[in-house]
């Protein structure tokens, strides 16, 4: 059951070929047998999942129920979901309860979905590596010695292992896309405002969006379709109506034009990997796509602007935290200025503390014009180089990361060596744009991602050009070796 | 390095972070690092360029009705809490 | 030597009186249990995000076009950083650069009866803190946030004010204008009308002194001492040779002092960036001039009217319009006394000295507002009637005013039970008159000796014999005769 995808599935469940309870039980088992070397999963609900599978069984005999019914999901740790701890990977919430769920949460439970657990994650969303978890690292199913990518290490390795068939997942600079290539799995982040934010505890307001880390774009456009739409506790939620993702996933690609970043495949990338997205491409072309050179010049600030904007936001967002109504308290404090220092201080973690401090300081008097406002200027400037592009091309496509899965602890001491591992991915935070990255290949056994953007709300577009490859090619079904079969406690 | 020790405490003091003496030169390393990184963004051409609050441009607030739409549910909500006496979160005493 | 120069600025705080907050649902009702007014958005749970209440925009422009100023078609809300513990964000939700009222002015009227106009800077929406509650708690304080989220606009006023008493004026101006407009009940009690005061003194001629804000006044009578103590403080430490410092200090009503508010160590950082979970506020022309059609009379123009319409002078036109309720029971009070028509000269002066007089000094002294008066204006009227008829004095109308005051009757039924009808017969006063004089011969002999002084004697005296009946102008008139010889 584990190597299916959502829609087969799907299939499957509707034509009684086994019932929502033993693959739910099947997952948790694999969950279970995973976590010790994994440890992709913070908290495993499995008592309320077998609850859910078994409404779900009721709906399912009924004849009321919808395309998504009886399917297990995991949801990254950064969704608060009701009478679950939510803990955003962060000691500083260790011990919170969300008292409501988010709005993704409610609307794929309301689709009749079934959650398995939250899923391990950099703390507060801050990270490419999944090394800053409270709970700690998830190793990448494909080596184990490896990093899966950040901040949605979780879903992503949960996902590629096959221990959950879909996970949602968040993207603020990349984490969503870089995850996903690192353990050679499907994931889409979409245009900002598509999907909800509320409940999807704040990392950067106007970069962060919640999407999908699943097998294929057929799974994705399944449940995108269910997560998306407007939503008015979320003033910057878009009201355009949603599209019927499934539907257009076959549309022919015939004159679709494609165009390539000359700034992406500069210096930077490794060899290995341009050669596979080289080689992905061909296959578009086959397929009846022209490839025409864009050119982003602002795009090379990405990096920069993002690490002025971000930790700018975070640095606000993140002031709640201080031991009074919620999250970790320091014992013993002995003044109000000492309760929140260290509840702080201890309930941070360094990389969480780093970016606090940066947003910090360039909010602070006298570098406010110089930093922030300067970041906001060439944000602008970044959105005018995709808007230009857009013009000329229905997508752009690229490397999704410079490099495969590195080592674990490798670039934990050099955060800058860190941050440049979103190099290809931030841009299109910053601009809104919808993007996703699918496998395309293997350099030294490991995964390599194609990435894929396009013009705001053109998620139905990047589906189907996904879709066409993955109709192509089969990549995106290979299951890392330690998980393809059973797995034993 | 492009920051002071001085600079990461007062970051610091005014993120309500604390800091052991042995943090501070290694925040102060990373930081500075951090802020050399992002002083590349004084070569960018952006005479007359508009700062970009939003990713999506012309958007505008939108407004909801006067309406009371939450009631209390305030024992549910302090389950959460450190320390709640009477309803009230308790933190040491504010001097004013 | 040259003189001193004091210069006043106000901010001030309105709490807007919408049904629900400005960014959540939760009720914005006074007075409830802790924190049972506090949602996940008001306590800043992980994951939540600010709305905007329609109603306050709503209430903010009408604020803004009410005092003539420009109302920005595009504002922008921005986070104000700093930690507090009724700050549950560790950001005030505030309008920084883009304020949605830009500069407008307020009219005043001082005692002696000049005029001033005072700028208004700018006036922009925010929302309200919690509660620190420090009583009960040995080492601790505890924090009820049923209030944070409250919307407020917060008013800036020009540096225009020279003294305390053109600050209170401007003060109550600004009180009488937000509830004419229904957008605050001005309950200074209650918080829901807050003013900070930034004080400075400069000799005659020279630029800007260092100013002092000046926290936690919570009444108009405060406002000025306040300010006045803090300027006798600074004018002391500049002629003492000291330098006044640039901070907060807080007024403390018990030992009449302000002082320095010791938490505030340091000038804070705040930070202020546009809050990237709420998009800039758009309004049109339309939008503006629909809220433009809902403004009320506003309180110079209706006292223009009273003035012009009734013949009142400037300054008891102005008293009467302090509120739009006293206002509406004074013209009712009027109309009925004139039977319905226009009331002439002499009915709208009667009905404004009692109104403004008499009812006024009641109200004030019972705690009451108009709404809650125990004489209702038809009654009152119908005690201005038996003025206007003579059927009593002036002076006994005071006694009927007060026993309508304590009972529901009408005056006819209190001057009838107590008899206390005019005596306006000329032989009867004659009568007790001649009584008069002939039982103080001594003090007759000393008055027509040249004592004028002796004549409010005789008055008393008649009027006691009368018990207080006898109508004044005549007594006055026919004692005068009499005296004469």
């Amino acid at each position: 059951m584990h190597t299916l995808t959502l829609s087969e599935l799907a299939k499957k469940l509707r034509a009684k070929e086994f019932s929502v309870t033993e693959l739910t039980k099947s997952l948790l088992a694999r969950i279970e047998a995973s976590q010790p070397t994994l440890n992709s999963f913070i908290t495993v609900t499995a008592e309320s999942a077998l609850a859910q599978a078994k409404a779900a069984e009721s709906t399912l005999a009924s004849g009321s129920a919808g395309p998504l019914t009886g399917l297990p999901l995991a949801h990254k740790d950064i969704f608060c979901t009701k009478d679950v701890r939510t803990s955003c990977g962060s000691k500083m919430l260790d011990n919170f309860v969300s008292p409501y769920d988010a709005t993704v949460v409610e609307k794929l439970k309301a689709a009749g979905m079934v959650t398995l657990g939250k899923t391990n994650m950099d703390e507060f969303a801050m990270g490419s590596s999944n090394e800053t978890s409270f709970y700690g690292p998830v190793k990448n199913p494909w080596d184990l010695k490896l990093v899966p990518g950040g901040s949605s290490g979780g879903s992503a390795a949960a996902v590629a292992a096959r221990i959950a068939p879909v996970a949602t997942a968040t993207d603020t600079g990349g984490s969503i896309r870089q995850p996903a290539s690192l353990c050679g799995v499907t994931g889409i982040k979409p245009t900002y405002g598509r999907v909800s934010r509320y409940g999807m505890i704040a990392f950067a307001s106007s970069l962060d969006q919640g999407g999908v880390i699943s097998q294929s774009a057929e799974d994705a456009a399944m449940v995108l379709g269910a997560m998306s739409g407007f939503d008015p506790r979320d003033s910057t939620s878009v009201d355009t109506p949603v599209p019927n993702y499934v539907e257009s996933l076959n549309a022919p690609l015939a004159g679709l034009k494609i165009g390539l970043i000359k700034e992406f495949f500069e210096k930077g990338l490794d060899a290995s990997v341009e050669k596979l997205i080289r080689e992905a491409l061909k296959v578009y072309e086959k397929l009846g796509a022209k490839l025409v050179e864009v050119k982003l010049p602002a795009l090379p600030l990405s990096v920069p602007t993002y690490y002025v904007v971000a930790p700018a936001e975070c640095s606000s967002n993140l002031a709640r935290f201080d031991g009074v109504r919620y999250g970790y308290r320091a014992k013993d404090p002995k003044d109000l200025m000492d309760l929140y220092k260290r509840s702080r201080g201890e309930g941070f973690g360094a990389e969480v503390k780093r970016r606090i401090m940066t947003g910090t300081y360039v909010l602070s008097a006298g570098y406010y014009d110089a930093y922030y406002l300067k970041a906001q200027r060439v944000r602008q400037l970044i959105n005018q180089d995709f808007k230009r592009a857009f013009a000329e091309v229905d997508v752009l496509m690229g490397p999704t990361a410079p490099d495969v899965a590195f080592g674990i602890g490798a670039k934990a001491s050099d955060p800058i060596q860190m941050y440049l591992n979103d190099i290809y991915t931030i841009g299109a935070n910053l601009a809104g744009v919808p993007a996703m990255s699918i496998p395309c290949g293997f350099v030294r056994d490991l995964p390599v991602g194609l990435q894929i953007a396009g013009p705001h709300f053109a998620e139905a577009k990047l589906l189907n050009v996904a879709h066409a490859y993955q109709k192509e090619t089969d990549w995106h079904r290979r299951i890392p070796a330690v998980f393809k079969g059973e797995l034993s406690r | 390095m492009s920051l002071n020790r001085d600079q990461i405490n007062s970051i610091a003091h005014l993120a309500r972070l604390s800091l052991t003496e042995a943090e501070i030169p290694v925040y102060q390393d990373s930081l500075s690092k951090i802020v050399d990184l992002v002083g590349e963004l004084d070569a960018a051409q952006t005479a007359g360029i508009e700062p970009m609050a939003h990713p999506l441009p012309g958007l505008a607030q939108r407004m909801r009705p006067d309406v009371v739409t939450e009631k209390d549910q305030h024992e549910q909500y302090q389950r959460n809490a450190p320390q709640v006496e009477a309803a009230l979160y308790l933190v040491p005493k504010v001097i004013e | 030597m040259s003189a001193w120069e004091t210069v006043i600025g106000l901010e001030i705080h309105a709490q807007l009186s919408t049904k629900s907050k400005i960014f959540s649902g939760s009720p914005t009702a006074y007075g409830s249990a802790p924190n049972s007014q506090a949602s996940l958005v008001d306590l800043a749970y992980p994951g939540v995000l600010p709305v905007l209440n329609g109603e306050a925009v709503r209430m903010a422009v009408k604020f803004g076009l009410a005092v003539d100023a420009s109302v920005a078609t595009r504002s922008v809300f921005a986070r104000k950083n700093y930690f507090y513990p009724d700050l549950p964000k560790g950001y005030q939700i505030s309008q920084y650069e883009l304020p949605i009222v830009g500069k407008g002015h307020m009219d005043i009227v001082l005692d002696d009866g000049t005029k001033k106009r005072v700028g208004i800077t700018r006036a922009h929406l925010e929302e309200d803190a919690g509660k620190s509650l420090h009583e009960g708690l040995p080492r601790q304080s505890g924090i009820d946030l049923n209030r944070a989220g409250t919307p407020l606009i917060e008013i800036v006023s020009e540096p225009d004010m020279r003294s305390a008493k053109e600050a209170v004026a401007y003060l109550k101006k600004v009180h009488t204008l937000v509830r004419y407009l229904e957008i605050c009940d001005g309950n200074m009690q209650e918080g829901s009308f807050r003013c900070d005061a930034n004080v400075s003194v400069r000799k005659v001629g020279a630029g800007l002194g260092i100013r002092a804000e000046i926290k936690n006044i919570n009444s108009f009578r405060y406002v000025e001492k306040a300010i006045n103590y803090e300027v006798a403080r600074q004018i002391d430490v500049i002629e003492g040779g000291g330098k006044v410092v640039q901070e907060t200090r807080l007024w403390d009503p018990d030992k009449g002092e302000t002082r320095s508010m010791r938490s505030k160590e340091e000038a804070n950082d705040y930070r202020y960036f546009p809050d990237p979970d709420l998009l800039p506020v758009e309004i049109d022309a339309a939008y503006i001039a629909s809220v433009k059609a809902t403004l009320p009379e506003l309180p110079d123009q209706k006292a223009a009217r009273f003035a012009a319409q009734f013949g009142l002078s400037e300054y008891d036109a102005g008293v009467l319009t302090s509120s739009k309720e006293l206002a509406a029971y004074y013209e009712e009070v009027a109309k009925l006394l004139a039977g319905g028509k226009e009331p002439s000269k002499e009915q709208a002066k009667l009905a404004a000295n009692w109104v403004a007089g008499s009812l006024a000094a009641a109200l004030n002294e019972h705690n009451l507002e108009i709404t809650g008066s125990r004489i209702g204006a038809a009654r009152l009227a119908g005690m201005l009637g038996r003025i206007a008829d003579n059927t009593i004095s002036g002076k006994i109308a005071k006694d009927v005013f007060e026993a309508m005051w304590a009972e529901d009757k009408d005056a006819d039924a209190i001057i009838e039970s107590k008899g206390l009808k005019q005596i306006t017969d000329t032989g009867a006063i004659e009568t007790a008159i001649e009584e008069v004089m002939a039982k103080n011969p001594g003090q007759l002999a000393d008055y027509r000796s040249g004592k004028d002084k002796l004549f409010g004697f005789f008055v008393g005296q008649v009027m006691k014999a009368t018990a207080g009946k006898a109508n004044p102008a005549q007594l006055n008139e026919l004692l005068k005769k009499k005296l004469a010889g």
